[in-house]
């Protein structure tokens, strides 16, 4: 598979049939693992870097998960190309930016991506749709387990598998959930929210991870420790923390629309006006737009069908889709032009709100 | 909660209990009143918690692994200090002393209780065992002890066939 043909097959996230949650986006695990006896991807020596790449590649590209996908060295892709992989998931800003000698490895239905030599040689990812972490860690154990089979991982008895950072000793697992929170936003009760989970041992980051903004009120919720916890009691820990906070956007939802539900429509349907004619948007401005119709789509203002479609939009308004899309690169100015332009089209048969049907989506 | 807790500094009883959140992350030391003078705790506005733990565990002065190399891959505690992250799994063992205190504060416990790579782990027994035995073979064809040599051999032949079933 080429990198050109990846881009073009629709993904796990901007696949139509996923998107049913009306609050979990997407449940996403990783695991950090390395080669015993090779120095880590940051102190390796170029020589040792591209041994590591080479060994790790053929791995990975064994595997049954791996068959038919797409395997490329950093180098070979365009700065375009690596910004797509990035706003789809599938790499790191860090790999992105990384030297000689890094590559990854991303499945065909991009549900799974490996990358090696980023921190780590490996890190080994799997994404699901909607709220899945049980699915989601069967998948990805099962995928590190076939990996052990040809590979020598660096493990301690009593550290666990050893990572180049103390951080992610142990597990080496990050397990993570985006959440879309927009009444919470609204309501003013994420900054409460933020702390209470960060108390649980949990972490909220942005859209795009770390120090990224949580435009479109989506945010990423994840493990804070991987050591002295099974990797099935962090899930759990997680699980309970991403309930609660899936009740507590929907009790947010219930009082926006019982106190204040004139205010709400007016958002919606001022998004929804801006949407079908306005014609300059930034990627921040359209988030927030879509996020609104998102929330109109699980309050019934919109039919349940829509909500793929801000689903896929969601990732088609950022800079890289915008621009592969139109086979070109742009200036700011010029892709805020281009992005509304897009948004007129796709919202120019778009269904209009009906705000008579009002009631809470269940999740 | 019974347990006094003590100083992440020095180990006497610890009175300063301190929390800070910094780019969302939560960070919790525990000082003896003289350590938090020193480290001028006393002012929260200018100084950051994790510095603080970085610092005090990897100041050579005060720690008791000054001079600490990995022989593995040459990393040292001041390259660790620079970068935030080691440089060969081997530096876990080389740098315990720095690593244990800092463990505490940043996980849920400091010994792992998840996912063990099983059929790493026996391939390695088996690798291990394989080293001995030609090291016992060599010993004993120089001993011109040929029973044992034999015997060694034999069982050599037994662990490579387990080794090539254990690789697909």
């Amino acid at each position: 598979m080429t990198i050109g043909s990846l881009i073009d097959t629709p993904s796990e996230l901007t696949d139509s049939a996923s998107s049913k949650s009306a609050i979990v986006l997407m449940t996403r695990i990783r695991l950090a693992r390395n080669l015993a006896g090779h120095p880590f991807p940051g102190w390796a020596k170029p020589a040792q870097r591209e041994k590591v790449l080479e060994a790790c590649t053929e791995a990975v590209t064994a595997t049954t998960s791996m068959k038919r996908g797409l395997s490329v060295g950093v180098d070979d892709l365009g700065e375009l190309e690596k910004r797509i992989l990035v706003e789809r998931h599938l790499i790191s800003r860090e790999l992105s930016g990384s030297k000689q000698g890094s590559g990854v490895v991303i499945s065909k239905d991009q549900a799974c991506s490996v990358m090696i030599n980023e921190e780590d040689h490996l890190r080994i990812q799997m994404l699901r749709a909607g709220f899945q972490l049980k699915k989601t860690w069967s998948a990805i154990n099962d995928m590190d387990s076939a990996l052990e089979d040809s590979l020598d991982f660096a493990f301690s008895s009593t550290l666990g598998y050893l990572t180049a950072c103390p951080t992610n000793l142990g597990t080496g697992m990050r397990a993570s959930a985006m959440m879309h929170l927009p009444a919470m936003v609204i309501a003013n009760q994420m900054e409460k929210v933020v702390r209470a989970v960060n108390q649980l041992g949990m972490v909220v980051r942005g859209l795009f991870g770390e120090g990224s903004d949580a435009s479109g009120s989506i945010f990423q919720i994840s493990n804070q420790t991987t050591l002295g916890e099974s990797e099935e009691e962090i899930l759990k820990r997680l699980s309970g923390v991403l309930q609660s906070i899936i009740e507590h956007e929907l009790n947010a939802r219930a009082r926006l629309l019982e106190q204040d539900s004139g205010k709400l429509f007016d958002k919606i349907g001022r998004a929804y006006g801006i949407l079908q004619n306005g014609h300059v948007l930034s990627s921040n401005e359209a988030m927030n737009l879509l996020s609104l119709i998102r929330l109109g789509v699980d309050l019934g203002v919109f039919p349940d069908a829509k909500r793929s479609v801000t689903d896929r939009l969601f990732i088609e308004a950022q800079p890289g889709h915008l621009q592969y899309a139109q086979k070109g690169e742009f200036e700011a100015g010029q892709r805020d032009l281009l992005r509304a332009q897009r948004l007129r089209s796709e919202f120019a048969n778009f269904a209009r709100p009906d705000f008579t049907l009002s009631s809470i989506g269940n999740n | 909660m019974a347990n006094p807790l003590k100083c992440d500094l020095c180990s006497k009883p610890a009175t300063v209990h301190l929390t800070q959140i910094l780019d969302n992350k939560v960070h919790k030391v525990d000082l003896c009143e003289d350590c938090a003078q020193e480290k001028g705790v006393t002012d929260p506005s200018g100084f950051s918690l994790a510095d603080l733990l970085l610092k005090a565990s990897l100041n050579p002065e005060t720690s008791t692994a000054s001079g600490v190399r990995c022989e593995q891959c040459g990393f040292t505690p001041n390259d660790f200090k620079k970068q935030g992250r080691f440089g060969c799994p081997a530096c876990y063992d080389a740098f315990k002393g720095i690593l244990d205190p800092m463990l505490e504060g940043m996980h849920k416990g400091t010994v792992h209780s998840g996912k063990v790579p099983q059929k790493a782990l026996e391939r390695k027994s088996l690798y291990d065992r394989l080293t001995k035995l030609e090291g016992d073979l060599s010993e004993a064809i120089k001993a011109e002890r040929y029973e044992d040599a034999a015997r060694c051999r034999d069982e050599i032949n037994q662990v490579r066939q387990a080794v090539g079933q254990k690789q697909r």
